[in-house]
């Protein structure tokens, strides 16, 4: 296990405290060592009091086989039970097991802990930690300058650095000279601490990610019990797996506690931060889109129908709702999109709250069946998971491209409402929204979240269920005094429900164009165009519902608007609140009601003097700014498969201004 | 089917709406539509309880015509929808309407999956071997060399079975009939008596696009040496004095494969005629594949062999998984990985 290169600025350890010397605990450390000071702002020299930090990045980086997500993800536990406020960003490949070593097989996840509030996963990381060359490659340009590498010097050997398409050893050319680099054979001493277990030396390297997070549990000042307590969980039918896990956590921590005395290793504490009190928990988007769409039908005293198609990034909110079944929930998995989003409507049809749910390419192919359901007015709600496109695109990446599919993209004019999430715990309350306007309104209604909200985690204050206003359905269940109309309309334009097995009701339904009122076939030409007024004015009148827009931070008449919608909240948030303490009169607006938009958002706009619109795709709610408001909203866009960086916004308001 | 206690008989006459029918006059529908008007009663249907679902095409413009519960859905998907109506609710009676473009082509996924999951249902599968509503063009049963818009000088490609579809899907029971059939009520009612996905083909002329395609055994004319009507626990037997002698159908011990046999002073049994088992599934799969001509058309219930169904098993599931468990939403957001941050914490 000894590094197949040979290691050229190799210290060994000295622990200048006691002068013992350790074995094994090799540290390459490059010429970055005077950058050390600007490693984290508050740097001190002492021995092992923790370094205070308000904020830390922290990307963890290697094969997809390295078990990067899980790492993550139970550092999330622990950040979240140091009571720091976080965001993570899980980034991984859309193939489930890339030949190892590959470029294109590197799994990473970042997470941005702090002391005080946090809205996107970080800019940059502090900290990359790079369990073998291709994790190093593609990852090290994002780390922050002076920021910290440490790598498994195990994995550098001449065969994953080819596959990494490194020509020279990086630790040998100074191409990290402008990080501080802590470099060493993670692989032998995982293999070392787990050695009494008798595992095969395949079994024993899958230890490593437990290693490295023990490592990390220590460098950030961490309650190591939280992990041992899930590992004994996790591995409680298998003991042995648990006691190397656990041995290799520890090891891990102890490593950092001894190998801090000398080097770039250092030991940082972040308070927790602010936080109202109550019941906390994690949440990534796909949980909390399911539980509130639970949530939803349970306030509109409906069983749900949940009529679904394997698709990433979409596939957790059936996975989650597949085993709420005690909630009144069926899940379906269907042959295919299309099947999947008629037996929802087919569902709905029979009175329960039929919900689909997909990202681009399934949506697409769902874009007639809404058609129906528009026609039909039947309620629906359909969540789109958006990810890169066109076509199959970027399955595990996000973007916000799907915004004039979800406005536009039917036959016919067939106008349907638009919700937007802009964040994983805001996923709960959009989605309770759509199951509101969908049965309020008889309508379907799209529900947008995005690939980085669905697999991203934070901080979820539990709500309280009694807070949420009920909603409950009445299904009609006899003639009305005046007759049954299956097309009549209350003052919101919204015809009945009648669930078949009703008596004395009976009608028939379908695509064909209704008769106002009788809703019996008839394509006569004053028809239509009554027909389509309705269904147009019914969507509209949606906005009698739905609260006035508001403006984040800042004031109408701003000098600038950042006008934003979905999972860009964060790094606009934060952009302009950055801006505002340097003085910019700047404002930010987040839209959540994309169609129809709250009925202030006109004069709202056009108090502002400019308008930027930073979004995820070539700029489509831009388009749609300036087409219902004649303003001139100007794009701000990237396409890249990530999201945006608070930086990026900060200079788009600079230039802008 | 479902147990369903009528509140009183229903008459053909309770089962017609007041929309006027709008299909070709000739059209093999009508014939189609009065069967089924006169089926309701004899199985003891009840208006509100029974939903006709259609997807797109002469045939499914049905449901307007049935005095129920109906959806004239998109093209192709009327299986996806109905499933979806039969797990909200098992108890409705839920009859399929589609045709062979709608079935067999683009909703061909959706017709497979159907058989294969065995949702509780009836399949009127209308088969006239073209596109009607779409003027003329050939379909996926026409036959090859059919003349249309689309194949001016001959369609090429072979035509799908559909009995042999629904089988190779996993139907457990697959029927067959013809519009103006006085048969036609008796196949329905044992489609309707078996609880499960019942596929039924219906031949049916579309006396405008491909008139009298199955003129050569649903004439009246020499019917009877044309048609094999199966009766399960009944010799399989055609043909009179009247059509040149009565004949049967027997296997070929060698070829294992099925063949015409005469049968002479009435000795079927003689003569080694196949008493009709509806449950033997590698019968079904021989009398599907007959060819027509050297043999009669395979007629009736070529097929009935109940299994679990889908919607059972969904329910049943739903059911045990939530056994014991009280849904209680605020628990359940209260699970996971948790903390508490405590009052005179510093707030935001």
């Amino acid at each position: 296990m000894r590094p197949a290169y040979p290691p050229i600025v190799f210290l060994t350890l000295q622990c200048a405290a006691n002068g013992i010397r350790r074995k094994g605990n090799k540290v390459a450390i490059k010429d970055g060592l005077e950058r050390m000071a600007t490693a984290f702002k508050d740097e001190q020299t002492s021995g092992h009091t923790p370094v205070q930090s308000d904020a830390v990045v922290v990307r963890f980086a290697g094969d997809s086989g390295d078990g990067m997500q899980l790492t993550g993800g139970q550092f999330t536990l622990s950040s979240a039970l140091a009571g720091n406020d976080f965001a993570t960003f899980p980034d991984f490949p859309a193939e489930i097991r890339a030949p190892i070593g590959t470029l294109f097989g590197v799994s990473a996840f970042q997470i941005n802990f702090g002391s005080s509030a946090i809205d996107t996963a970080g800019d940059q990381p502090d900290v990359l930690i790079a369990m073998n060359p291709a994790a190093l490659k593609t990852n090290v340009g994002s780390l922050r300058e002076g920021g910290l590498i440490i790598a498994d010097t195990g994995e550098f050997n001449q065969r994953n650095l080819d596959k990494a398409k490194y020509t020279t050893n990086p630790f040998e050319d100074g191409s990290l000279a402008k990080w501080q680099v802590l470099a060493f054979d993670i692989s032998a001493l995982t293999l070392e601490a787990v050695k009494p277990f008798g595992m095969g030396n395949k079994d024993a390297l899958r230890c490593k990610n437990m290693w490295t997070l023990g490592l990390a549990l220590w460098m950030f000042d961490r309650d190591r019990q939280p992990i041992i307590d899930w590992l004994n969980a996790k591995f409680a039918k298998n003991q042995v797996l648990a006691d190397a896990n656990i041995a290799a956590l520890n090891a891990g921590h102890a490593y950092g506690e001894t190998a801090e005395l000398a080097g770039p290793l250092k030991q940082y504490h972040v308070d927790a931060a602010p936080a109202p009190a109550g019941l906390y928990r994690t949440v990534t988007g796909a949980e909390s889109i399911s539980y509130g769409l639970v949530a939803g039908a349970q306030l509109a005293g409906l069983k749900m129908f949940f009529g679904g198609y394997p698709i990433t990034p979409a596939s957790a909110i059936l996975h989650h709702l597949s085993r709420l079944k005690e909630y009144g929930i069926t899940t379906f998995q269907a042959e295919d999109e299309i099947a999947a989003i008629c037996s929802a409507i087919g569902a709905s049809y029979a009175g329960q709250l039929g919900v689909t749910s997909s990202s681009g390419p399934g949506i697409a192919l769902k874009g007639e069946a809404m058609g129906l359901a528009i026609m039909t007015e039947l309620p629906l709600v359909i969540v789109n998971s958006q990810r890169g496109g066109p076509s199959t695109g970027l399955p595990t990446k996000t973007e916000q491209s799907d915004l004039y599919q979800a406005v536009y993209g039917r036959n016919g004019d067939a106008p349907m409402p638009v919700i937007a999430a802009r964040s994983p715990v805001d996923c709960f309350d959009c989605a309770v929204e759509a199951v509101r306007i969908a049965v309020e309104y008889m309508t379907p209604v799209m529900l947008l979240t995005d690939g980085y909200i669905a697999n991203a985690a934070e901080p979820w204050l539990v709500p309280d269920l009694e807070e949420y206003t009920p909603f409950p359905v009445e299904f009609l269940e006899s003639v009305p005094e005046d007759g049954f109309k299956p097309y009549s309309r209350d003052h919101k334009l919204k015809r009945p429900w009648v669930k078949p097995g009703t008596p004395g009701l009976l009608h028939r339904i379908g695509g064909i164009e209704k008769e106002v009122d009788t809703g019996h076939i008839n394509y006569a030409p004053a028809n239509h165009q009554a027909m389509t007024d309705i269904r147009s004015a019914k969507v509209n009148n949606v906005a009698d519902s739905i609260p006035d827009q508001i403006v984040e931070q800042g004031a109408a008449g701003a000098k600038l608007a950042v006008v934003g919608w979905g999972s860009t909240y964060g790094p606009i948030k934060q952009a302009v609140r950055r801006k505002r303490a340097e003085g910019v009169d700047v404002a930010h607006v987040h839209i959540r009601h994309i169609w129809p938009m709250p009925k202030n958002m006109a004069e709202l706009l056009k108090s502002f003097d400019k308008i930027i619109v930073p979004e995820m795709n070539t700029g489509q709610l831009k388009t749609i700014l300036r087409d219902q408001f004649l303003v001139d909203a100007q794009p701000v866009n990237k396409v890249s498969g990530q999201p945006f960086t608070i930086a990026e916004i900060e200079a788009a308001i600079g230039s802008a201004l | 089917m479902n147990d369903m206690t009528p509140v009183k008989a229903t008459t053909p006459k309770d089962w017609e709406t007041d929309q006027e029918v709008r299909w070709c006059p000739g059209c093999g529908d009508y014939a189609i539509l009065k069967a089924v008007q006169r089926t309701m009663p004899e199985i003891g249907g009840t208006p509100e309880n029974t939903v006709f679902i259609s997807g797109i095409g002469c045939s499914s413009r049905f449901p307007y015509y049935m005095e129920t519960y109906g959806f004239h859905t998109i093209h192709g998907r009327a299986p996806a929808v109905a499933t979806g109506v039969k797990l909200a609710n098992p108890d409705l009676d839920v009859w399929i309407i589609t045709g062979d473009g709608d079935a067999l082509s683009i909703g061909g996924n959706h017709t497979m999956h159907l058989l294969r999951r065995n949702l509780d249902c009836q399949i009127m599968l209308f088969n006239n071997e073209i596109y009607g509503l779409t003027k003329g063009q050939y379909s996926p049963t026409s036959r090859v060399g059919t003349n249309s818009p689309s194949t001016p000088y001959g369609s090429v490609d072979r035509p799908a079975t559909p009995c042999a579809f629904a089988l190779g899907s996993g139907a457990r029971f697959v029927a067959r009939g013809f519009d103006v059939s006085k048969n036609l009520p008796e196949v329905l009612n044992a489609a309707h008596a078996h609880r499960g996905a019942a596929f039924i083909e219906i031949f049916q002329n579309c006396i405008v696009y491909n008139k009298d395609v199955f003129e050569d055994f649903a004439a009246p004319k020499g019917a009877d040496g044309h048609q094999l009507w199966l009766r399960n626990g009944e010799p399989m037997l055609f043909g009179s004095e009247k059509s040149g002698g009565t004949k049967g159908i027997a296997l070929d011990n060698v070829g294992l494969t099925l063949k015409v046999v005469d049968v002479v002073d009435g000795d079927w049994q003689r003569a080694g005629v196949i008493v009709h088992d509806v449950t033997n599934r590698s019968l079904a799969h021989m009398l599907v594949e007959m060819p027509f001509g050297e043999f009669p058309m395979a007629l009736g219930v070529l097929y009935d062999d109940p299994r679990p169904t889908f919607n059972d098993a969904v329910i049943a599931q739903n059911e045990s998984a939530s056994a014991g468990k009280a849904p209680d939403l605020g628990k359940l957001l209260a699970k996971g990985q948790t903390w508490t941050v405590a009052e005179g914490h510093p707030e935001i």
